[in-house]
């Protein structure tokens, strides 16, 4: 038993300090240092997600259900962690275009539609209400609890129903202080951001203190508590995995969505946001409290249960029982401050997200219009009348919920309704994001859709059931009896809990509305440019290529003072300025606003009024362009188009540039050539001239001088003779390789024997063999193959190449031929015991006039076009030449040429009895 | 004193033709067959005339032309070529050849020739 006058002065003790981080994160921002600037301090402000719910729920939930409390929080990991991008794309947009809130978020993405903000706001004040009923409820039944010491059940005492009321009252003042507490009303407040992330600190810490107690003072260590858990047959199954896995999937997915799409999690995630980095951040350190502020849900949980093995002790408050069981009143006021945090945080961000909510899409489109025609010159403070009136009403139904109903239920099953009214959020949302087509009549259709559903199974059963009305019977039965439509199997679909089967319906239903309606009906067309603005936010460069909606001919002095009326005259001229400095004019000579200073002007009031109500107040002194479809579909087509031309332009100087590289390459093979015949026709010349420069130097010699010597008389004419002879080779090899190249000197193949052809090559240098003494060894296998080939051309090789090896081979060298046959190909080779050919030449070779470079001067006659002759020969037939080392350091020249098949020469008679004669 | 001729060719033949006839007109010849003996010689031998074969192995005659003008006598140069192009013809004109004789040419007119240059002609 604790004092009430303790525990309300530590209460007020602790608001109070709150409020003094809040002031000082103000101020700290107005000083350019903000606090909000720090990644931490967005990721602990995420952390609001952790309500009362977190706080006394879990070790509920895990008190019956064992793990089965870790989904709502492996959502929230799973959100951030992996589905950042989408977050990202949110956060991006929502500075764009100065969101307000979800609501603000989706009216705008669907053609700044009012009349879709209201429902948004509507439904998610409708869902939350619950919600904020369950955060009264934890502190009055918490403040009792301490109050007097034991765990009874309060639901229906009236001290809980005053304490409840004030508990409210209290929070309202508060959440007023906090969220609407300056005059200049904007979209961010990061005062209340320090202190949300103030409180998620105290609520952790008050978490682990009572967690680290029970598990090292009540029990030694983890361990020990799960061993003694273990030994009761009733709570071993706690330490298991158990089912049904379906619904465990269902609250994954569930409150992976509502950690975005709840309004105060929109608000702290998105609204709030300062810096895109942070969420790469907020990725891990967001998962990373989480998994902290859960460690020590099962041991409270099982440590309670231990404890306290009457029933009539609710789980949830276990706590804050256990320390009071044990006179630990000093950590249970901790406990009480912990979960005190955790509940004001909530409440606080939700009522402002709420009440911005309701300003901004329910009421002012309403009070718009004639308050703009009215002489009041600040409506930014009638905005925050709204807002503050707004909080007011919110914490009133939600203490009017908790009077009504009691709050029957266990925080966490009030907590998941809530959920799955936000839930009904995310159709629009992603398709919003990522599908232009996306209309709004389809969102519209899908809201309503998903939201009848939504409350047909999860809200009316839950009243219904509570209540002692006559229509409780529909619940078995269904209403007037007709049983596929009980609230929790509806069309006979059983088997899944009520959030599941409430979840699968209405995300059904919101989903088929959204997509069928969408295609259904075509968008006007300032839907369609939102929804460009939104699905391509990170496609677009810059504000300027935007498509003016707006007509140019508005005084610049109208908008000044609209905006005035909501921003206040110096804020007004703060933006003003800030705009004129960055397109580089001055705003005081300008008469007419621009299309892109309209833009802006909306924009900023959009960060007030929210979209719908900006667009409604510029359109009171603007005219606002009606583009039609047809005329926008052309601008977006123009777009379309100039990037279709640069696109094809790109692809266009690619096959450019790739052509002139062929075409240089082209070019850089046809100079070759060229260098290639000049050089050729250069070297022919010289093999022309040099001869017949000698032969007509020793005619005019022989002519001149006649008193010439005998034997000098036919030295010199036999040089001429000589010469002579050189010329006449050389014309006959050019001759002769014109006429191999164009084919007509291969004519007339024979099938004819190798062996032949090497024996008469052969013969033909069997003179000068003998005489230079050279050793010549003709290598053929026992059964020589035979050929199809022009037989003196191949004669004409042999020859050549043999001429060539008689030339290099060493004084009584040696000379091979062999010849072989394998894989279809016979290969002919002629081997010499000369210097061979250097590796880097063993390919030209065989290009013409090309002499290999160890020839010595004057002993190169003929060899110009022999070697070419060959290769255009053995080509000519099918083969190929090339030439390798011999055996004995010298070249081998090889070529070869394609065998008859097998077949054929075997069943010839000569080769037969060959065979036979020779086995 | 008989004026000094280097003869430089690759073509034993040519050559033999070369250093009969000029033999026969009194001049004091020295052969080179390639590009290096060539300048090796003439800077022993300070040629009044070089007779310079273009295609030379090695180094080429282009080359050696240019490198003939380096030395401190520089001996006049008679380009033989079977080449004939006018692009060829200028640049060996423009590496200071003093005539350029394109292959075959005629004894007797090359005669007159190294005769006028050696007089101090233009060829």
């Amino acid at each position: 038993m604790i004092s009430p006058w303790v525990i309300v002065s530590a209460a007020i003790g602790y608001l109070g300090l709150l409020f003094a981080v809040a002031f000082w994160g103000d101020r700290r921002s107005l000083a350019g240092r903000s606090l909000v600037a720090n990644p931490w301090v967005y990721s602990l402000s995420l952390g609001v997600y952790c309500s009362a719910w977190t706080f006394y729920g879990s070790v509920g939930r895990a008190a019956s259900g064992g793990i089965a409390f870790l989904p709502v929080y492996l959502g929230p990991t799973l959100a951030f962690s992996l589905a950042w991008i989408l977050l990202r794309k949110i956060v991006r947009i929502s500075k764009h275009e100065r969101i307000t809130s979800i609501a603000d978020f989706l009216a705008s993405r669907y053609g700044k539609s009012s009349r879709l903000g209201a429902l948004v706001a509507g439904a998610a004040v409708i869902g939350v209400v619950p919600y904020i009923a369950l955060q009264l409820k934890a502190i009055s039944s918490t403040f009792l609890l301490l109050v007097r010491g034991s765990g009874r059940d309060l639901g229906t005492d009236l001290a809980f129903d005053r304490t409840s009321f004030v508990v409210a009252a209290v929070l309202a003042v508060f959440a007023i202080l906090f969220g609407t507490r300056k005059l200049d009303v904007t979209e961010r407040h990061e005062g209340m951001v320090t202190a949300i992330a103030f409180e998620s600190v105290v609520k952790l810490v008050a978490f682990l203190a009572v967690g680290l107690w029970v598990t090292y003072g009540l029990h030694s260590g983890p361990q020990d508590l799960f061993r003694k858990a273990a030994a009761r047959p009733d709570l071993a199954g706690l330490l298991t995995f158990q089912g049904p896995w379906d619904s465990w999937l269902w609250i994954l997915g569930l409150s992976f969505l509502a950690v975005i799409l709840l309004p105060r999690q929109f608000q702290i995630a998105v609204v709030e946001n300062t810096n895109e980095r942070h969420l790469r951040k907020a990725s891990w350190q967001f998962p990373l409290y989480l998994l902290i502020i859960n460690l020590f849900v099962l041991p409270i949980a099982l440590a309670g249960r231990l404890q306290f093995p009457n029933p009539a002790i609710d789980a949830d408050t276990y706590v804050l029982s256990l320390p009071l069981a044990f006179g630990q009143n000093s950590l249970a006021l901790i406990v009480f401050l912990g979960g005190l945090s955790a509940s004001t945080g909530m409440v606080i961000v939700e009522s402002v997200a709420l009440s911005t909510m309701i300003s901004n899409e329910l009421v002012f489109p309403l009070l718009l219009r004639s308050a703009l025609g009215g002489p009041d010159p600040n409506l930014g403070a009638r905005l925050l009348f709204v807002r503050r009136l707004s909080i007011l009403l919110i914490l009133g139904a939600g203490q009017f919920y908790l009077y009504s109903t009691h709050a029957e239920g266990s925080l966490v099953s009030l907590g998941l309704i809530s959920f799955a009214a936000v839930a009904q959020f995310a159709p629009s949302l992603i398709a919003g994001l990522y599908w232009r087509g996306a209309t709004h009549r389809g969102a519209f259709a899908g809201l309503i859709g998903g939201l009848a559903v939504w409350a047909y199974t999860l809200p009316v059963p839950a009243y219904v059931a509570s209540g002692t009305s006559a229509l409780a019977s529909m619940l078995s039965d269904g209403p007037f009896g007709i049983g596929w439509l009980r609230p929790h199997e509806l069309f006979g679909v059983s088997g899944l809990d009520p959030i599941s089967h409430s979840l699968f319906w209405s995300l059904l239903l919101n989903c088929g509305l959204l997509l069928a309606v969408s295609s259904y009906r075509q968008q006007s067309a300032i839907e369609h440019a939102q929804a460009r603005r939104f699905v391509d936010v990170f496609r677009r460069r810059s504000e300027t290529t935007e498509v003016p909606l707006w007509s140019a001919a508005t005084p610049v002095a109208a908008i000044r003072s609209l905006l005035e009326r909501f921003l206040g005259a110096e804020r007004t001229a703060r933006a003003l300025n800030r705009f004129s400095a960055s397109r580089g004019f001055d705003l005081e000579k300008v008469v007419f606003a621009d299309g892109n200073l309209i833009a802006y002007a909306e924009r900023l009031l959009a960060g007030t009024t929210g979209a719908a109500s900006a667009r409604v107040a510029l359109a009171s002194v603007a005219q606002e362009r009606e583009l039609s479809v047809g005329e926008l579909m052309l601008l977006v087509d123009e777009t379309s188009k100039v990037i279709a031309t640069s696109r094809a332009l790109e692809e266009k100087s690619r096959a450019l540039e790739r052509t002139s590289l062929e075409l240089r390459r082209a070019n850089e093979r046809l100079l070759e050539l060229d260098r290639l015949k000049d050089d050729f026709l250069a070297t022919m010349a010289h093999e022309l001239r040099t001869p017949l420069t000698s032969i007509r130097a020793f005619a005019e010699i022989l002519h001149d001088h006649p008193e010439l010597e005998l034997t000098k008389q036919r030295q010199f004419l036999e040089i001429v003779l000589h010469e002579n002879e050189r010329l006449t080779r050389l014309i006959n090899q050019v001759l002769d390789l014109a006429k191999i190249e164009s084919g007509e000197g291969l004519a007339g193949r024979e099938e004819i024997a190798l062996e032949e052809m090497v024996a008469e090559a052969v013969g033909s240098f069997a003179g000068v063999v003998e005489l230079r003494k050279i050793e010549l060894e003709v290598r053929c296998p026992a059964e020589c193959p035979r050929v199809e080939v022009v037989r003196d051309r191949i004669v004409q090789v042999l020859v050549n190449l043999l001429s060539n090896a008689l030339k290099y081979c060493r004084p009584a060298g040696w000379i091979a031929v062999d010849v072989a046959e394998r894989a279809g190909v016979v290969e002919i080779a002629v081997a010499d015991d000369g210097p061979g050919v250097p590796e880097s030449e063993r390919r030209s070779v065989f290009e013409r006039f090309r002499q290999v470079g160890v020839l010595g001067a004057g002993d190169r006659h003929g060899i110009g076009l022999g070697l070419s002759i060959c290769h255009e020969v053995v080509v000519g037939h099918g083969g190929r030449i090339w030439v390798e080392s011999s055996e004995r350091g010298g070249a081998r020249f090889v070529f070869t040429l394609p065998a008859l098949p097998a077949t054929e020469h075997r069943v010839r008679p000569e080769a037969a009895t060959a065979a036979e004669s020779q086995a | 004193m008989s004026h000094r001729i280097l003869i430089v060719d690759d073509e034993p033949n040519i050559v033999v033709s070369l250093e009969f006839l000029l033999t026969q007109s009194g001049y004091d010849l020295r052969v080179a067959h390639d590009g290096e003996s060539a300048l090796r010689l003439a800077s022993d031998f300070h040629p009044h005339l070089v007779l310079l074969d273009v295609m030379l192995p090695g180094i080429d005659g282009f080359e050696v032309c240019r490198r003939l003008r380096q030395l401190p006598q520089i001996p006049k140069v008679v380009l033989l070529t079977a080449r004939d192009r006018e692009a060829e013809r200028l640049k060996g004109l423009d590496l200071g050849a003093d005539l350029y004789v394109t292959k075959p040419f005629s004894t007797r007119d090359l005669l007159g020739q190294v005769a006028n240059l050696l007089a101090g002609g233009a060829g």
